[in-house]
C-alpha cells in the first residue's frame, strides 16, 4: 500500500519495530509465563532466591525428578473438583447464548423494522442499562430470589444472565439488521409471507453473519462474568471464575497456591482456542458499532 | 412494521429486560430508604424474694416477627442511609469542613471516609487510564498498520489476548507476576535495589498497579477500533499532506488523528463507562486494603453472612447516578441525531 513517500525512514521504523515488540512482550509474556509456571512448583513459581528458576523448575526437579509436574492440574481438577465448574460454566454458557440470541434476534429484528418513535426510545433504554454496572442490580434480585427459594441454582443466573445481555444483544443485532435490505422482506410480503414468515424465510438464512459475532460476545459476557454469578449462586453450583476467586481465599493458607494457577490456564484456554477461530469475528464485532458511530 | 406485529416481536427481550433490569432498580431504589426492623425489646422485671428486683432486656420475639410481617419493607428512614457514615457522611463531612485549616487537610480527612475513599479510586482510575488508554491504543495502531501484513494477523491476534481473557483471571496473572516473589516484583526489587519494596504493602504502589493493569487490558479495544480507522484513511489525503511538506508528526496531528476523531470519542465514551465499573482486579489484586471502587463496595456489602442489602443498594443508586452522569453527554448526541434525523 505503501507509496515511495510514505516509507518510514530509518530511525523511525527501528523506533516502530522495537514498540511493536514491546507490545507483544506485554500481551503475550503473562499468559506464557503463567502457563509454564503452572507446570512448576510454587516455590519455582513463586521463586525468592533466584527468579530462573521459574524457567528451569530448580524445585520441581528435586521433588518430582523432571522439570514439569501436573500436580496442579492434579489438585485443581481432582481434588478441588474444578471440573464441576467447567461443567457449570459449559452449561451457563451454552443457554445463555442459545436464549439471548432467539430472544435478541426477535426483539432486535423488530426494532431495526419499525419506524415508529418508540424505538428510539426503547434503545436509548437499552444503552442505559448496558451502561449500568451489572453489580448494581443484584441488590434487587436476593430478596425475591430467598423468597421464591429459587437463590443459588444454575437456571436462575442464566436467565439472570440474559437479561443482562440483552441491551447489547439488541444494539448489535439491530444494527446487523438494519444492514439487510428491507426490500428484502418486503417483497416477501408482497408475495403473501406475513412478518414472521418474511423473517423465518427470508432473514433467518442471510442473518448467520451477525449471529455469530454477537453469539461470540454473549459467550464472552457470560464466561467472564464474576460479579453476579458469585452472589446469586451457590458454594455447589459455582461456575469457574467465582471458583477461582475462592481459590485465592482459601488456598494461599493452604499453600496449594499452584491449584489456582492451573485453575487459571484451564480457564484461559477456551478463550485462547476462541480468538484463534474466531479472530475476524470478534476485530469485526468490536468496530461495528464504532464505525457507524 | 404494524404495533401488533412489533409487540410480539419484542415482547420476550422486553420482558426480560422489565423483569430482570427494571424492576430490580426501582427495588433498589425501595430498599435503600427502607432499612430492616430493629427487634423489638422488652423489659422485664425478675424480682425474687430476698435478692430484690432486677430489669432485664430481651428480644420479644412474637412482637418483631409480627412488626417484620406487617411492613416487609422495613421502616422508612427516608434519605438517612445515604447520609450516614458508610456513604455520604453528611455529618461528618460538615464537621471535616469546619475543622480543617487548609485543603489539604480537607482531603486528608475526607479519605478517611469508606464511600469517599472509594469514589477518588474509581474516578481516578477512570479519568487516568481513559486517556492513556487512547494514546496507547493508537500508538499500537500506528506501529503495527506499518507491519508487514503476514505479521499484521498475528499481532492482532496476540493484541487480543489481555482484552478477551476474564478480568478477574487477567488481574490475577499479573497480581502473581508482581508478588514480591514473582517475576516482576523480584525484577523491581533488583532494580529498586530495595529488599523489601512491596507493590502490596504500598497504597501509591497498590493504586499504579491497579492502573497498569486498567491500560494492559483495555488498550487492545482501542488499538482494534483504530485500526480499523486507519484501513480507511484515504491515502490522497496523506499524500497530499506530504506534498505540502508535512512532517511525519505533522501528518499524525493534521490528518490520522481527525479522521480517527469519532471513533476516540467512542472508545473514549465505552471506556469511562467500563473504567467506572472497576471492579475485577481489586479482587485478583487483593487490594481492599488500599484500593476500594465504588463497585467493590457493593459486592463487600452484598458478600458475607450479613448481607447488608441496604446499605448495598444505596451504594448502587448512587453508582447508578454517577453512571448517568457520564452518559448524559452520549445521550444529548443520540437525542439531537434522533432529531436530526427525522
Amino acid at each position: 500500500m505503501a507509496s515511495r513517500a510514505q516509507r518510514m525512514p530509518k530511525s523511525l521504523r527501528i523506533a516502530s519495530t522495537f514498540f511493536v515488540i514491546l507490545w507483544f512482550i506485554l500481551a503475550a509474556f503473562p499468559f506464557a509465563w503463567t502457563v509454564w509456571g503452572s507446570f512448576k512448583v510454587e516455590l519455582d513459581f513463586f521463586s525468592i532466591s533466584d527468579w530462573t528458576n521459574g524457567l528451569t523448575g530448580e524445585r520441581t526437579k528435586s521433588v518430582y525428578g523432571s522439570a514439569f509436574t501436573g500436580t496442579g492440574y492434579e489438585g485443581a481438577w481432582i481434588q478441588e473438583e474444578f471440573w464441576r465448574n467447567v461443567l457449570n460454566t459449559g452449561i451457563v454458557c451454552f443457554f445463555v447464548v442459545t436464549i439471548s440470541l432467539t430472544v435478541g434476534t426477535l426483539g432486535g429484528y423488530a426494532l431495526s423494522r419499525s419506524t415508529h418513535n418508540y424505538t428510539f426510545w426503547l434503545l436509548i433504554t437499552a444503552l442505559i442499562f448496558r451502561a449500568m454496572p451489572p453489580i448494581t442490580l443484584v441488590a434487587g434480585y436476593l430478596l425475591p430470589f430467598f423468597e421464591w427459594n429459587v437463590w443459588g441454582i444454575l437456571p436462575t443466573t442464566i436467565i439472570v444472565l440474559v437479561a443482562i445481555n440483552q441491551p447489547f444483544t439488541l444494539w448489535m443485532l439491530h444494527s446487523f439488521f438494519k444492514n439487510i435490505p428491507q426490500e428484502l422482506d418486503e417483497s416477501a410480503k408482497v408475495d403473501g409471507c406475513n412478518q414472521f414468515q418474511a423473517f423465518r424465510r427470508v432473514i433467518i438464512p442471510v442473518m448467520w453473519p451477525g449471529v455469530i459475532t454477537t453469539g461470540l460476545f454473549s459467550f464472552l459476557l457470560a464466561y467472564n462474568d464474576f460479579a453476579v454469578s458469585a452472589m446469586l449462586l451457590s458454594e455447589s453450583n459455582r461456575t469457574m471464575v467465582p471458583a477461582i476467586a475462592a481459590f485465592l481465599g482459601t488456598t494461599q493458607t493452604e499453600g496449594n497456591v499452584m491449584f489456582a494457577v492451573a485453575a487459571v490456564v484451564s480457564a484461559t484456554v477456551p478463550l485462547f482456542i476462541l480468538v484463534m477461530f474466531f479472530q475476524r469475528q470478534i476485530v469485526g464485532g468490536l468496530t461495528a458499532g464504532a464505525v457507524k458511530g | 412494521m404494524r404495533h401488533k406485529t412489533f409487540f410480539w416481536f419484542f415482547l420476550p427481550t422486553g420482558l426480560a429486560m422489565l423483569l430482570f433490569i427494571a424492576l430490580p432498580i426501582v427495588s433498589v431504589v425501595t430498599q435503600s430508604i427502607f432499612a430492616p426492623h430493629e427487634a423489638v425489646l422488652v423489659e422485664v422485671e425478675n424480682c425474687t424474694p430476698l435478692v430484690g428486683c432486677t430489669t432485664e432486656t430481651s428480644i420479644d420475639q412474637e412482637a418483631t416477627r409480627l412488626l417484620r410481617d406487617a411492613k416487609p419493607l422495613g421502616r422508612f428512614v427516608g434519605l438517612d442511609i445515604y447520609f450516614d457514615r458508610g456513604h455520604l457522611a453528611i455529618a461528618e463531612l460538615k464537621e471535616i469542613w469546619a475543622t480543617s485549616e487548609s485543603w489539604g487537610g480537607f482531603w486528608d480527612k475526607l479519605s478517611n471516609l469508606p464511600l469517599y475513599r472509594a469514589l477518588a479510586f474509581t474516578l481516578t482510575f477512570t479519568f487516568v487510564v481513559t486517556p492513556l488508554t487512547l494514546v496507547l491504543g493508537l500508538v499500537i495502531a500506528l506501529a503495527i498498520n506499518s507491519l508487514h501484513r503476514h505479521l499484521k494477523g498475528l499481532m492482532i491476534f496476540f493484541s487480543l489476548l489481555p482484552m478477551i481473557v476474564t478480568p478477574l483471571i487477567g488481574s490475577m496473572i499479573l497480581f502473581w507476576m508482581i508478588d514480591s516473589r514473582g517475576i516482576l516484583g523480584s525484577a523491581l526489587i533488583g532494580l529498586s535495589g530495595d529488599p523489601d519494596l512491596s507493590l502490596k504493602a504500598s497504597t501509591g504502589l497498590m493504586w499504579i498497579s491497579l492502573m497498569v493493569y486498567g491500560l494492559w487490558h483495555a488498550s487492545p479495544f482501542a488499538f482494534v477500533v483504530f485500526y480499523a480507522g486507519l484501513q480507511t484513511l484515504p491515502s490522497d489525503q496523506l499524500e497530499a499532506s506530504q506534498i505540502d511538506g508535512a512532517t511525519r508528526w505533522q501528518q499524525v496531528k493534521y490528518v490520522i488523528v481527525p479522521h480517527l476523531m469519532p471513533l476516540v470519542t467512542f472508545v473514549a465514551l465505552i471506556q469511562l463507562m467500563d473504567n467506572f465499573k472497576v471492579f475485577e482486579p481489586v479482587v485478583g489484586f487483593s487490594a481492599q486494603a488500599h484500593a476500594q471502587s465504588l463497585s467493590w463496595f457493593i459486592f463487600n456489602d452484598l458478600g458475607g453472612e450479613t448481607r447488608q442489602l441496604s446499605s448495598a443498594s444505596a451504594t448502587s443508586v448512587i453508582t447508578i447516578i454517577g453512571v448517568a452522569i457520564l452518559l448524559s453527554p452520549v445521550l444529548v448526541r443520540t437525542w439531537r441525531d434522533f432529531k436530526g434525523a427525522r
